[in-house]
Parts: structure tokens; C-alpha cells; sequence
């Protein structure tokens, strides 16, 4: 059932923000939703999202130092919206989150938030759910990969379960 | 102020006679006639950008203000010598100490001359200077993030109308007392001026790397009033040229009694020999009493620290180092051209301008060419040093700057006008109307070795009848001009605040490319930093209470707290923890007697709050942030003096009441859905 809403959902997102994008030539006025998510870059329609990161190596266990440094990180520019469990408080909890989403998708939200927000469909829904545009919070690629590393081990202490987009 | 300014154009034109009516005749049309494409040069398309930045002192506003060329739109003002609400800035613990001085703690001044910073005569955008003029100080802006981070009082002046001027490579600013006092301060009969009174230059120094200003030396000189300078560049490099009036030396109805002769002075420092008398430990030094208040970088904390000695250089001990050469009546302004040959002399009260030559002064030096001498200071012949005459250019000459293809633009404060002039035949090329009455003008780098001769501003000191009238104050009034071509060309009219004395503008690439858009949280040292929402709390020292907060969009943590007494001395320290351009949080409480804060992103303010009664106190965020700005608020109850509520926090959970609590509760929050 949720499979089949996509398609539609990602009709009606991709229509708004042509209308805002001020008319780049690259777009089709087309009847089928399936034509126009085929204009999406091909890092998105892989649900990779859009920005640097188009590739990310995990091991199976998260790495302890890597996890320490992204809570550190977590902590001071996180944590004021994102808690660790389900509850949405400003933005969406985070717990589940690696089995939600591929890992360049959090990585790229996390460090092209503007431009996620601009084109990437699933991030457009999440703004339409918590209303408040998630702020750029200026971390460096090699932070993010920590901050992941973080959710990794967040996921799998809570649900016992990571990785599971993937 | 506008009575001293009617006496003085009834008084000038009186000096003038029929002259002053010959001139004005014909240009005094309230309205003019705009050409056609006006409107086009100064459209900036929405979106797109001016070509400068204009910075424009704010005079008694204490502030300076940032304006775009050619829109003429105000961009943002500065808050540099009197507090401002509006920030928080002379409120916030963090500032308060930015208005410390000799004289305790002063919330505003009087801000007149703006410097840029430079590099080899041209402007390399990275800090502004501007003086304080009732209580001498100058204050530096930061052009990374057009905040003012120091000031520095300059101690025994009175009056620092004559500053900050700066030299060609940023090594020093030169400043002179606009009112000779008696040095030290003391008790005597006002008519002993001329046995009592000494007037004071002044070089403060700067470190090249960070700005940082330094006094290095004054120099004492005859109770003159030291009215404005310039400092040499290319060719006279090394030298300070200071104009002055009073040399009548009178200390009652100056209007009449300082415009007794027929010249006044200029005064020629070679600060290059000033450095090496001090070198020498040729100066005395004196124990007097002046602040110097310098931000911290890394904790957004200006720290104040009292000065003790002044290092005094005079004249008769340290020969070849000061010089006068007589300007005719009442100068006031004193411009140096981008060759560094030529220093215009504007004598206010007279119908001719002297231009001077630096390398014949610099012979009449050589050849000792002097008329006497005044106090031990040599006096250059005048005509040994004179250039030449521009004759009759208009009334009331004030300031001249220059372009690159070797004009010159002077204001003219009683004929109303603009007048273009060739500074090497004194020829005039052009007159323009301004509306009304200007003092200073500007061009970009019109001071400097480099000018870009596109635009002129004029700033005028009388409006009437250009805007719409609101009541007896109107807003000072600036022009643009168009002076690319032959002839001058009026384009835009705009409003100013305050008082604008003299500005700077600057090609925007110079500044913009440098602008900070929020700081480093990685780098914020303040001590009450709360670096991530797990680590706010409220802690009681006695009667002092810190809150350590934290602001994001859309909330303030903790967002309730209880345990507050009637008496307590409340510090709300709030962090921002954005990290993204235009974001600032504000934070405002009932009750606080002083101002609101604006956190810029990255960094730590502090309130002080005194809650003077019992009850329930809202706060909230005053910048809209967000969607849910409304929602962005919170609660401080407060107990009665003795009363045994203790202290509690929290934001959307049980209040709790210690640090142990709090990372507690975030364990707890984390184990919830396990």
C-alpha cells in the first residue's frame, strides 16, 4: 500500500517545486507521474538523496571511536531537535533511522540540507510533516560519517537492528 | 544646533557681503531637473547587488551606517558609541565594558570620520575606524562581521574632532584635540588659557595582524583647536598634515574672537622622526588615566583595562619634527591628493582655497625658509610652500577628495554646492547644486592612493523641503552623483541617520567575500558557553543565579524554571546552536530593565534580569526564527525573597533540579522505548 502512495506523492512534490525553481529547462510537462520521477537525478531515484556523498563503506560493527565523536558531535548540534527514540520533537526521532534510509541519503541530509530540502522527495515530505526547515548546521563531511556511525549504534541498541535500507 | 548653524551662515554672509548673493543667485532651485536614465544607474534589480559599500559615520547617533552605491539603501547600522537595544549591544554583560572609561561608564558619543583600513594607499577591507568626539575615544569595527570590537580612549583631549586619521599602510591613526585644556586637569581662572592650556597630538599605533590599537605617543603642542587632518602618502609618506583655527587663542565667542586673523595654521608633523625621538627615549613620560576595551575573539567578552602613563613628545626637545604654515581664515578641512603632492587647505571663512606642495614645503624646510616661529615651532613661509590659489571657487569651502584623473571635488557648505577643480592648473570644471548646505563628501577611495571617480556623495546638513515633512526633525539628506564624465550629474536623493560627518565607501569585493555568516560553535570559549541542549542547567551562587540556555528553532531550553527569589541577580546565558546564515534568536524577559539579546549563530550573550516581584514571568524569542517562532517562549517563576522553592528546570519533562538530574533524564529518555 505505501509503495503505491509514493509514486503519487512524489508527482505532487516534484510539480511544486517545479513551480518554484523559477522554470529549468530540463523539465517536461508530462501526464505520468513515472516520467517526471525519471527527470530525478539518478542519486535520488537509488534513495541516495542528492549531494556529495555517493558512496559509503560501513563495517558490520560500529567502530566505538568513530560512534564517541559522532555523540560529541550529536550533542551539540543535534540534539536540540532529534531525540534518540521515535518521539518527534522538531524534527523526527532518530531511532530506526539506518533502517529507513540509505546511508548517503542521512549523510547528505545532514551535510547538503538545503539543497535535500530543495530536490530530494523524501525530504520534502519530511518538511510538510514537521514544518520547520531543518537548518544547515555547517558539519563537515568526515563529522557526518561519524554522526552515522552514532545512529548505527543507536539503531541497533534500541531495535536490535541496523543498516536495514540498504 | 540648527541656531549655531543660522548664526554661523548669517555671521558668513555678513563677512562676505555682496559676493555670498552673486553666488547663490541661480542655484538654490529646490527642485532639479533629473536626466532621463537617473533612475536606471542607481536600480539595483532585485536580488543583484551594489557595486560599494558606503559607510556613513551617525554624528550624535553614536553609530556609523552602512549604505549600498548607487541604490543608496541602508543596509545595517553599526552600533559603535551608544547602546542599542535593538541588539543588546552595551547590555549584554558581554558589551558593557566596551563603554568604559576615564570618566566612568559613557552610553553614547558624538562619531564624525570614518577610516577604512589600508595597505600600500588603497583599501584593504578589514577594519573601520571612527572617533568618539565628546568623550575622545576611536573605535575599530571588525568588517567580518560589522561588529565594533575595541575602543580606546585617548586621555588629556578634549573634543576628538581631529580623528582617527590613518596612514597609508595602517600604521598609525593621528588625531588632535578639537579644545586645548589644561594638562594635567586642573582648578584655574578660564582667562588663563593662554598660560594654561596645551593642546594634543596624537599617533595610536596598530598591529598589523589583528587591528589592535596601541597610543604610542601625543605630542604637545600650542593651545590651538586642532580641527582635521590627513596623513601624507606616495611622496610625503611620513607625514601628518593638521589643520587649525583659534589660533587667537580665545576662549569666549569663538564665532567672532577665533576669526580675528587673517590666517590660521597648519600643522606639519614628520612622524617618521617622532618614532625616532621615542626610540630615543626622547619623551617624557606622564601619568594620567585612560581605557582601552578590546573584545576576545573566542569568547565574544570585551575586557576593559585602565592605562596609566602617556609616553609626551615636545617639540623644543625633538627639532625637525614639527612645522606651521599659515592657511588662510579658519580652516577646516585638509586633503592630501592620490599623488601626495598637493594638500588642499579648505579655510572656511575664505573666498580663495590655498593648495600647498609637499615638495616645496619640504625645500622651504631645507632652506630654512621660515617667518618666526610660534613656541618653538618653525613657521614655513607661506608663499614658500604654496602651490597655488583656486580663486573664488564658492563660499564656505569644507572638503575636497579627488579621482584618479587628477580633479579634485570640494563642498561648500554656504554657496550649497559641489565644485570639480584640476589640481595641478586650479582651473574649475563644474559646479553642481546640493540641497542643502553639505559637509563632508565622499568618493570611493576618494582619500586614497587609488580612487574609483564613479560616484560622489554629498552629505548635506540641511533637508528642508526634499522629503516628506515629518515635523520639526528631518532626517540629514545625501546625494549621489554621477561624476564619470565631464560634468557632474545629480542621480539620487536619500535619507540619512543621525548625522553623517564623513564616510568611506568601498568596492564590495573588498568586503564581501570576508563576511562571516554565523561562528564557529567549535570555536565559541565563552565560560557560560552551553555547547548541545544535554548540557543546560541553572546553578545558584548565592544570590546569583546562571542559566545556562540554549536556542534553536523552535525552542528555548530549559523553557521552565522554577526557584527564582525576589532579589536574585539572574544571568541567562543563551547559546545559539545554529549553524546557518541569517539565524540570530532573540531573548527577551518582562521585567529586565535593560534591553533584549540577539544571539548571531555559534555564539553566547548574557542577560541580566532582576526580578523585582513575585509571580510568573514569560520569555520568548524576539527574531522570527521559524514557523513556530510564536511557539518559542517559556516560563521563570518567581518566589519571595526566603521562600523555600527550590530550583528547577526542564523543557517538556519533570522539572528537575540538578546536573546529576538532567544527564540523567537524558538516559532515561534513550531507555524509554528499550
Amino acid at each position: 500500500m505505501k509503495k503505491r502512495i509514493l509514486p503519487l506523492i512524489l508527482l505532487v512534490t516534484s510539480l511544486i517545486s517545479s513551480c518554484g525553481s523559477g522554470g529549468g529547462g530540463e523539465e517536461k510537462k508530462t501526464d505520468t507521474g513515472t516520467e517526471i520521477k525519471s527527470e530525478l537525478p539518478s542519486s535520488i531515484q537509488e534513495g541516495k538523496g542528492v549531494g556529495g556523498i555517493t558512496d559509503v563503506e560501513l563495517s558490520d560493527e560500529p567502530d566505538a571511536a568513530m560512534v564517541a565523536e559522532g555523540q560529541a558531535i550529536y550533542d551539540m548540534k543535534c540534539a536540540s531537535c532529534h531525540k534518540l527514540t521515535d518521539q518527534r520533537v522538531v524534527g523526527p526521532g532518530f531511532q530506526g533511522v539506518t533502517n529507513r534510509r540509505k546511508p548517503e541519503w542521512i549523510m547528505n541530509m545532514i551535510t547538503n540540507t538545503d539543497v535535500m530540502l530543495d530536490k530530494d522527495p523524501e525530504a520534502q515530505k519530511l518538511l510538510e510533516e514537521c514544518l520547520t526547515r531543518m537548518p544547515n548546521q555547517n558539519v563537515k563531511e568526515k563529522d557526518a560519517r561519524d554522526i552515522l556511525e552514532f545512529l548505527r549504534r543507536n539503531d541497533l541498541d534500541k531495535t536490535g537492528e541496523k543498516d536495514g535500507a540498504i | 544646533m540648527r541656531t549655531r548653524k543660522v548664526n554661523m551662515i548669517i555671521s558668513l554672509v555678513t563677512i562676505m557681503g555682496g559676493m555670498a548673493l552673486v553666488v547663490a543667485c541661480g542655484q538654490r532651485n529646490a527642485t532639479t531637473v533629473i536626466e532621463g536614465d537617473a533612475a536606471e544607474q542607481v536600480y539595483i534589480a532585485p536580488g543583484e547587488y551594489d557595486e560599494f559599500y558606503a559607510f556613513l559615520s551617525g554624528g550624535f547617533s553614536g553609530q556609523i551606517t552602512v549604505y549600498g552605491l548607487p541604490s543608496g539603501r541602508l543596509l545595517r547600522e553599526v552600533p559603535v558609541f551608544s547602546q542599542y537595544p535593538e541588539n543588546g549591544y552595551g547590555y549584554s554583560e558581554e558589551s558593557k565594558p566596551m563603554f568604559n572609561t576615564s570618566y566612568g561608564f559613557v552610553p553614547w558619543d558624538d562619531s564624525h570620520h570614518i577610516e577604512l583600513s589600508q595597505q600600500n594607499g588603497e583599501f584593504d577591507g578589514r577594519w573601520l575606524f571612527v572617533n568618539g568626539n565628546n568623550t575622545p575615544r576611536i573605535a575599530r569595527v571588525d568588517l567580518s562581521t560589522f561588529e565594533t570590537v575595541e575602543i580606546l580612549e585617548i586621555p588629556d583631549v578634549a573634543g576628538l574632532h581631529c580623528a582617527p586619521f590613518i596612514t597609508e599602510n595602517s600604521e598609525y591613526l593621528v588625531s588632535g584635540t578639537r579644545f586645548s585644556i589644561p594638562i594635567p586637569q586642573k582648578d584655574v581662572p578660564i582667562d588663563t588659557y593662554k598660560e594654561n592650556f596645551k593642546g594634543l597630538i596624537n599617533y595610536v599605533s596598530l598591529d598589523q595582524d589583528h587591528g589592535t590599537m596601541e597610543l604610542a605617543f601625543q605630542i604637545e603642542m600650542p593651545g590651538f583647536n586642532y580641527d582635521l587632518a590627513r596623513n601624507g602618502k606616495a611622496v610625503s609618506h611620513g607625514w601628518s598634515f593638521l589643520t587649525t583655527y583659534n589660533s587667537e587663542q580665545a576662549h569666549s565667542l569663538l564665532e567672532v574672537n577665533a576669526s580675528q586673523k587673517d590666517k590660521d595654521l597648519m600643522a606639519i608633523i614628520n612622524w617618521k622622526k617622532a618614532e625616532e625621538y621615542v626610540a630615543a627615549g626622547k619623551f617624557t613620560e606622564r601619568p594620567t588615566s585612560y581605557y582601552h576595551n578590546l573584545m576576545d575573539e573566542s569568547t565574544g567578552i570585551a575586557h576593559s583595562q585602565e592605562m596609566k602613563m602617556t609616553r609626551i613628545l615636545k617639540p623644543e626637545d625633538c627639532p625637525e619634527m614639527v612645522y606651521f604654515i599659515p592657511v588662510p581664515k579658519s580652516p577646516h578641512g585638509c586633503d592630501v591628493d592620490p599623488s601626495g603632492e598637493y594638500i588642499v587647505g579648505n579655510g572656511k571663512l575664505s573666498a580663495d582655497m590655498s593648495v600647498y606642495s609637499f615638495s616645496k614645503i619640504m625645500k622651504a624646510i631645507e632652506e630654512k625658509n621660515f617667518d618666526g616661529e610660534i613656541e618653538g615651532i618653525p613657521v614655513i613661509n607661506y608663499d614658500a610652500g604654496l602651490h597655488g590659489i583656486l580663486q573664488k571657487p564658492g563660499l564656505g569651502p569644507l572638503h575636497t577628495e579627488f579621482d584618479e584623473g587628477g580633479n579634485a571635488y570640494t563642498t561648500f557648505f554656504i554657496s550649497s554646492e559641489v565644485v570639480k577643480w584640476n589640481v595641478d592648473n586650479l582651473e574649475i570644471l563644474d559646479r553642481e547644486a546640493t540641497f542643502y548646505s553639505p559637509g563632508h563628501l565622499v568618493i570611493p577611495g576618494g582619500e586614497t592612493r587609488k580612487p574609483e571617480g564613479k560616484y560622489l556623495v554629498a552629505m548635506n546638513k540641511i533637508t528642508k523641503d526634499r522629503y516628506l515633512p515629518t515635523g520639526p526633525e528631518l532626517a540629514h539628506s545625501a546625494q549621489l552623483f554621477d561624476i564619470s564624465g565631464d560634468k557632474m550629474k545629480l542621480l539620487l536623493d536619500f535619507p540619512t541617520k543621525g548625522e553623517p560627518h564623513y564616510a568611506q565607501a568601498i568596492r564590495a569585493d573588498k568586503v564581501k567575500p570576508n563576511s562571516k555568516k554565523f561562528y564557529n560553535i567549535e570555536e565559541n570559549a565563552h565560560p557560560y558557553a552551553t555547547l548541545g541542549e544535554s548540557k543546560t542547567k541553572v546553578v545558584r551562587e548565592g544570590d546569583e543565579v546562571h542559566v545556562y540556555m540554549t536556542a534553536m528553532r523552535s525552542h528555548l531550553a530549559p523553557d521552565n524554571i522554577e526557584g527564582f527569589k525576589v532579589g536574585d541577580k539572574v544571568f541567562f546565558h543563551v547559546t545559539n546552536l545554529e549553524q546557518d546564515w541569517d539565524v540570530p534568536h532573540g531573548f527577551a524577559i518582562q521585567g529586565a530593565t535593560n534591553a533584549e539579546l540577539l544571539v548571531m549563530p555559534g555564539q553566547t550573550k548574557t542577560l541580566l534580569w532582576e526580578p523585582k516581584k513575585v509571580g510568573v514571568y514569560a520569555f520568548y524569542c524576539t527574531d522570527f526564527c521559524s514557523a513556530l517562532h510564536q511557539e518559542m517562549s517559556g516560563y521563570a517563576r518567581v518566589s519571595a525573597k526566603g521562600a523555600d522553592v527550590p530550583l528547577k528546570w526542564g523543557l517538556n519533562e519533570t522539572l528537575r533540579e540538578n546536573q546529576e538530574q538532567a544527564e540523567k533524564f537524558y538516559e532515561q529518555l534513550e531507555n524509554k522505548s528499550k
